[in-house]
């Protein structure tokens, strides 16, 4: 019983570590390749977005973002704003990010958008 | 001193000054460079994406392969900001009430060289030329470009002027700056820049713009057109 209770212990802790690590890695991945156009408090005011033709889109919104599934998340992450009828200057992070990266950011933006 | 003497160190001199230059800025650049820049390729993967964010300046590992020689020794010696934002620009990022701007207090200078050291840490880092093969494998041959279409495309058709400036304050600040890129740059770093970044660098900040060889070579000319201005 004692084994049981330290295991079930251990497997939650591990599971926090990893969910902390999760939450970690997404911030930095959202730091590194968002924040220059949606800004750091993720509200579409990025050091670039002055000089855009299209204001960056406000991940904090849940009007604006509920407009979107998380495949159409994905898809615009991967294959940029073209993919989805929307500006080319949303670039396509395919190449940059792998699928579970890519998939680590759409949970973050939901977290942004609905969760905060 | 005979004529054999004078000869002998005259051919020894000539053999081992470029060497003695090498080391001499081999060892500044650990002392002076290395600090804030990679000399040597970084185990990317093993480090993660936090590598990035990490950074204080661009790696040189590959310097050899990107910038040109003389404007580097220039440089060296009297250098000049050419990424607004820093190398992280996240990190030098403020909110305002008219949005996120760049904090330039928090923008640390790069340190100026004499000219003898310049010279001997360009020697050096124009030796670093880990991507060699990335430059053979390009084919951007110099051309030109109506300099109203260029921007055109520069601008609205690729983007890229909500990160790069092709002109002074005209443009995003998260990049370097491009209207001197072509002064800085080797003419087929930027060209297999702009086609694969990661293939430069795996935490490249900028996207892979998946185009056809023509047209990087015509972003290309545009930045040859408004560096030759």
């Amino acid at each position: 019983m004692r084994f049981c209770v330290m295991t079930a212990l251990l497997m939650l802790s591990v599971a926090s570590a990893q969910g902390e690590a999760l939450s970690g890695d997404a911030k930095i991945l959202y730091q590194t390749y968002c924040t220059q156009c949606h800004g750091i408090a993720a509200n579409g005011n990025g050091i670039n977005a002055p000089s855009m033709s299209v204001q960056p889109r406000d991940h904090t919104d849940p009007v604006e973002m509920g407009t979107r599934t998380d495949e159409e998340l994905f898809k615009v992450i991967k294959h940029g704003g073209k993919s989805i009828n929307k500006s080319v200057l949303m670039p396509a992070w395919g190449d940059n990010l792998d699928d579970e990266q890519i998939h680590t950011l759409v949970r973050y933006l939901r977290t942004l958008c609905c969760t905060q | 001193m005979s004529m054999h003497a004078l000869l002998k160190l005259f051919s020894l001199l000539a053999l081992g000054f470029p060497l003695l230059s090498l080391a001499d800025g081999a060892a500044i650049a650990q002392q002076q460079c290395a600090g804030c820049h990679a000399l040597e390729q970084p185990d990317y993967a093993a480090l993660g994406i936090a590598e990035r964010s990490q950074r204080q300046g661009p790696p040189l590992y590959y310097a050899g392969n990107k910038f040109r020689q003389t404007w580097l020794a220039a440089w060296l010696q009297n250098p000049v900001r050419l990424r607004p934002g820093g190398s992280f620009p996240p990190a030098h990022t403020q909110q305002t009430e008219e949005g996120d701007r760049i904090d330039a207090s928090s923008l640390a200078e790069h340190i100026a060289l004499a000219a003898e050291p310049a010279r001997q840490v360009t020697e050096y880092l124009m030796s670093l030329q880990a991507h060699n093969a990335l430059l053979e494998q390009d084919s951007y041959q110099p051309g030109k470009i109506a300099l109203r279409m260029g921007k055109m495309d520069f601008r609205k058709f690729k983007g890229c002027n909500a990160c790069h400036q092709d002109a002074p304050e005209t443009g995003g600040v998260s990049g370097p700056e491009l209207y001197t890129a072509w002064q800085r740059l080797q003419p087929a770093f930027i060209s297999s820049y702009i086609k694969d970044p990661t293939a430069w660098d795996p935490h490249s900040m900028m996207p892979v713009l998946k185009v056809k060889d023509a047209a990087v070579h015509k972003l290309v000319n545009y930045l040859k057109a408004i560096g030759e201005q």
